[in-house]
């Protein structure tokens, strides 16, 4: 067994084992901790497949944002998971039904389903020749050219995602004080203030 | 001997041994970071600073380090000892291993990678982890306090960071350090290099280093006057020790990576002179003066202030630096500078 088998086994075991955690830790934090790992973990076999600028962006997209984001709010959230566990009885065969259907499909992608004959021609005769161009240059060229539409669709719709839920979420009251961050920065102290001579015994 | 060094253990021997060279000059560079810093900041005070231990004071950082080793490690009652515990070590890794990526001259690197701006960015998300998992197993109000300004913080600011990283790649045509560095290598040295064509870019990049690695005037998250010390209040001995660590190499990594992307890594500034590791560290250490210098003299920002910096002033300016260097690049103006992209390929 050379050292990449090995890497790929570490890295493997390790995906499976944090996943599992990620379902049977006791506390959201954990859990959320644990999926960090399953990520770092694909990464490193992502690594290994040669694909090293897909490993990076998985570390930078997922674990550097969407995962602290997810334990920005199970850090925040005060849930008694006591209770909700005490409830669980009640969804189990729900899930159960949920799992064996899952578990139905990937038996039917694995078992049965088979490409068309030409499938692989067709992806070999866009990609750029990987001996001679970087994987990020690949993509890029990939992206940017062939599929730009496409590429360019997929960004669209998150925008769209994006402002819908800014629209939704924002709300302009009225009855509230606020900031003027210009009319702070350009106060200036000879306006501001008046400076009285209080006489003694007098007062103003 | 030179037999077995071509053989695998002979090949894995030269890799540790190359690691601990790496990290051996960053720890020894950190004793006197520590210390450096520390004589910048009494000096711009018109203090003495530290003087007592070893000759004018150089080993204070040892003595301070010996110190923190041998006292007592506290775990709050309540606190989550493993994620305590594992928060520390993970700070302190993780601001190590970004160095691996980081050359000191011409092929003076430890992992030549082809995506290695991508692994510092990636290792540099990673860090805020270390931060929020001891604020939040610290169990205690000021850490979590200080955790959660941390982790809105550090996201906020790495946008500008990887957008201006992305103006560099643009020019260069590759994420390679090596690549960044020799496509700034020109006849007029000094001015060759990526600060003049990138000049907004050098001080947002410098400004935004400071928020990422939480140092004043952005360090709300340990800010003393109004938490303590933010998520280390609970630490004590060797994990505080780590947590300190951590910081300083992160904030000597960013000193690196300024090097390398805006003032020409290793090459000499005057043309002729010769091109090597000096000049290098010689940056890198004036980039930690400055670094020193701010934290002496600007006053702490508001955390109001600080997020308006990012995403209001920050980020539209970063966005259209990168619209306007593609175009630079793409139509070649100014005789190509915008445009390098014989070495990248």
């Amino acid at each position: 067994m050379g050292f990449a088998d090995f890497a790929f086994y570490l890295f493997a075991i390790t995906v499976v084992t944090a996943g599992l955690f990620v379902v049977v830790s006791r506390n959201p934090v954990h859990s959320v901790l644990w999926l960090i790992l399953a990520f770092l973990s694909s990464a490193g076999l992502f690594v290994l497949l040669g694909a090293e600028f897909v490993a990076m962006l998985m570390i930078i997209v997922y674990v550097g944002a969407v995962a602290v984001l997810f334990l920005f709010v199970v850090m925040m959230l005060d849930v008694d998971f006591a209770e909700l566990r005490g409830e669980l009885a009640k969804f189990v065969p729900l899930a159960g039904l949920i799992g064996v259907i899952l578990l139905m499909e990937l038996a039917l992608v694995f078992g049965v389903w088979t490409g068309a004959e030409n499938a692989t021609e067709l992806r070999d005769a866009v990609a750029p020749a990987l001996e001679d161009t970087q994987n990020t240059a690949a993509l890029g060229q990939l992206i940017y050219t062939k599929y730009i539409y496409l590429f360019q669709a997929a960004g669209l719709i998150l925008l769209v995602a994006m402002i819908g839920a800014i629209v939704l979420t924002l709300r302009h009251r009225e009855d509230i004080k606020r900031q003027d961050i210009l009319s702070q920065i350009y106060r200036d102290p000879a306006e501001q203030m008046e400076l009285k001579n209080v006489k003694p015994g007098q007062g103003l | 001997m030179a037999e077995f060094l071509t053989t695998g253990p002979g090949i894995a021997l030269i890799i540790v041994a190359q690691c601990l060279a790496v990290v051996g000059f960053v720890m020894v560079s950190l004793l006197f970071l520590v210390y450096g810093d520390r004589k910048i900041w009494a000096a711009v005070q018109m203090r003495r600073g530290p003087n007592v231990v070893g000759a004018w004071g150089l080993l204070q950082t040892v003595a301070d380090a010996l110190k923190y080793v041998v006292k007592e490690i506290v775990i709050p009652a309540g606190a989550d000892k493993t994620v305590f515990m594992l928060a520390p070590m993970l700070a302190f890794v993780l601001a190590l291993i970004s160095w691996a990526v980081i050359p000191f001259n011409d092929t003076w690197v430890l992992a030549d990678l082809n995506v290695a701006i991508l692994y510092v960015f990636a290792i540099g998300s990673l860090e805020v982890y270390g931060v929020i998992m001891g604020g939040w197993a610290s169990n205690s109000k000021y850490p979590f306090l200080g955790s959660l300004r941390s982790a809105a913080q550090m996201i906020s600011y790495e946008v500008s960071i990887g957008l201006i990283i992305i103006g560099i790649i643009i020019s260069t045509g590759s994420l390679n350090f090596g690549d960044i560095v020799r496509a700034q290598d020109g006849s007029y040295g000094f001015f060759s290099w990526y600060w003049l064509p990138h000049l907004p870019m050098v001080f947002l990049f410098f400004i935004s280093a400071l928020a990422e690695t939480n140092r004043p005037p952005f360090d709300l998250p340990e800010a003393e006057s109004e938490l303590v010390a933010g998520y280390q209040v609970e630490y004590s001995s060797t994990p505080f020790l780590l947590f300190m660590a951590g910081e300083y190499i992160a904030i000597f990594l960013m000193c690196a990576l300024i090097t390398l992307l805006f003032f020409g890594g290793w090459l000499s500034p005057i043309p002729g002179l010769p091109d090597g590791a000096l000049w290098m560290v010689a940056k890198m250490a004036f980039f930690f003066f400055l670094f020193a210098m701010v934290k002496a003299i600007v006053p702490r920002y508001r955390y109001d202030q600080l997020m308006r910096l990012g995403w209001k002033v920050f980020l539209p300016l970063s966005l259209a630096w990168v619209v306007i260097v593609a175009f630079f690049a793409q139509f070649g103006a100014f005789g190509g500078t915008y445009a390098r992209w014989a070495v990248g390929g």
